[in-house]
C-alpha cells in the first residue's frame, strides 16, 4: 500500500468530517487534521520548506485564529438550524457536477507520468529563496503592503467605534 | 524520495479536485459564517497542494514561490474575515448567514 493513496485517503476523510460535523469546534479539530495531512503530502512531495510554512502558519496561526473567534462568540446555546434537505441535495449535485467535469477531462487526457523528483533541493529555503528574492522581488514586497492592510483593516473592524456607540 | 516515484500525476490532480469539491459543498451546505470560511480554506488548500505537485513535477520552484504567496494572502484573508464575522455577529448576535439575507435587495 502506497504512502499516498493512505495520507490522500485521510484527507478525504477529514474533509468530509469538516463539512459535516454539527459543532463547529470539532470542524475546526477536524481541519487541523486536514491540514496535517496536507503537510505530509508536501513532505512527500520533498516541499520541505512549505511543509514547515503550512505547519506554522495554517495548523498554528489560522486554526488558532479560528478558535479564538469561536470561543468569543458563546454559540453553545442556539446550535445552527440545518438547511432544509432541497438545499443540501443541491448543493450536493452541484459540487457532485464541478467534480465528475474534472474526472471527465482528467480521464480525457492521456495517461500521466509519475511525478519524479528531478532536482533534490527543489523544495529546499535555499532554493526557494533564491527564486523570491529575484524573480519574485516586487510582488514579495507587495505582500508586505498586502499584510500590513489586513492588519489595519481587521483593527480597524473589529473595534468598536467609540462615536457609534456614545 | 520512492514514495513519489509511483504515484501519477493524475492522482494529484483527482485528490485535489476532490477536496475542492467538499468545500464547495461545505460553503453551499452550512450556514454557520465560521464554517463557511473553513470550506474555502479547504479548498485553497486543494489548489495549493496541486500548485507544489506540479511543480515538483516540472522541476520549476516558481510553482512553490506562488503558493508560498496564497499563503500569505489566506492569512490576511483570514483576519478580515473574521473580524467581519465577529462585527456580524455585535450586529445580528448570530453568525448564521439566513440572518443576512436582506443584503439581497
Amino acid at each position: 500500500m502506497n504512502t499516498f493513496y493512505f495520507i490522500a485517503f485521510l484527507s478525504v476523510f477529514f474533509s468530509i468530517l469538516v463539512i459535516s460535523a454539527k459543532n463547529p469546534v470539532h470542524s475546526i479539530l477536524y481541519l487541523i487534521l486536514t491540514f496535517f495531512t496536507f503537510t505530509i503530502h508536501y513532505i512527500l512531495l520533498n516541499a520541505q520548506f512549505l511543509a514547515i510554512v503550512n505547519f506554522i502558519v495554517y495548523m498554528g496561526a489560522i486554526l488558532v485564529l479560528f478558535l479564538y473567534t469561536l470561543m468569543l462568540m458563546n454559540l453553545n446555546k442556539d446550535s445552527e438550524q440545518p438547511k432544509s434537505s432541497l438545499v443540501k441535495i443541491a448543493a450536493v449535485i452541484g459540487g457532485g457536477c464541478f467534480l465528475i467535469t474534472i474526472i471527465a477531462a482528467v480521464k480525457a487526457l492521456a495517461p500521466s507520468d509519475y511525478v519524479v523528483l528531478k532536482d533534490t533541493n527543489l523544495g529546499l529555503v535555499k532554493n526557494l529563496g533564491k527564486t523570491l528574492f529575484n524573480e519574485y522581488l516586487l510582488p514579495f514586497e507587495v505582500s508586505s503592503v498586502l499584510l500590513l492592510s489586513a492588519m489595519v483593516g481587521a483593527v480597524l473592524l473589529a473595534t468598536k467605534d467609540p462615536k457609534a456607540t456614545a | 524520495m520512492s514514495t513519489i516515484q509511483s504515484v501519477p500525476l493524475n492522482a494529484y490532480i483527482l485528490l485535489s479536485s476532490v477536496i475542492f469539491s467538499i468545500g464547495v459543498i461545505g460553503v453551499l451546505v452550512r450556514r454557520n459564517a465560521i464554517v463557511i470560511f473553513m470550506s474555502v480554506e479547504l479548498m485553497l488548500n486543494a489548489v495549493n497542494l496541486l500548485l507544489t505537485a506540479f511543480s515538483v513535477y516540472l522541476g520549476d520552484a516558481s510553482g512553490q514561490v506562488f503558493v508560498f504567496f496564497i499563503m500569505a494572502l489566506a492569512a490576511a484573508e483570514v483576519a478580515i474575515g473574521l473580524a467581519i464575522i465577529v462585527m456580524i455577529y455585535r450586529n445580528t448576535n448570530s453568525i448564521d448567514i439566513n440572518v443576512l439575507n436582506r443584503l439581497k435587495w
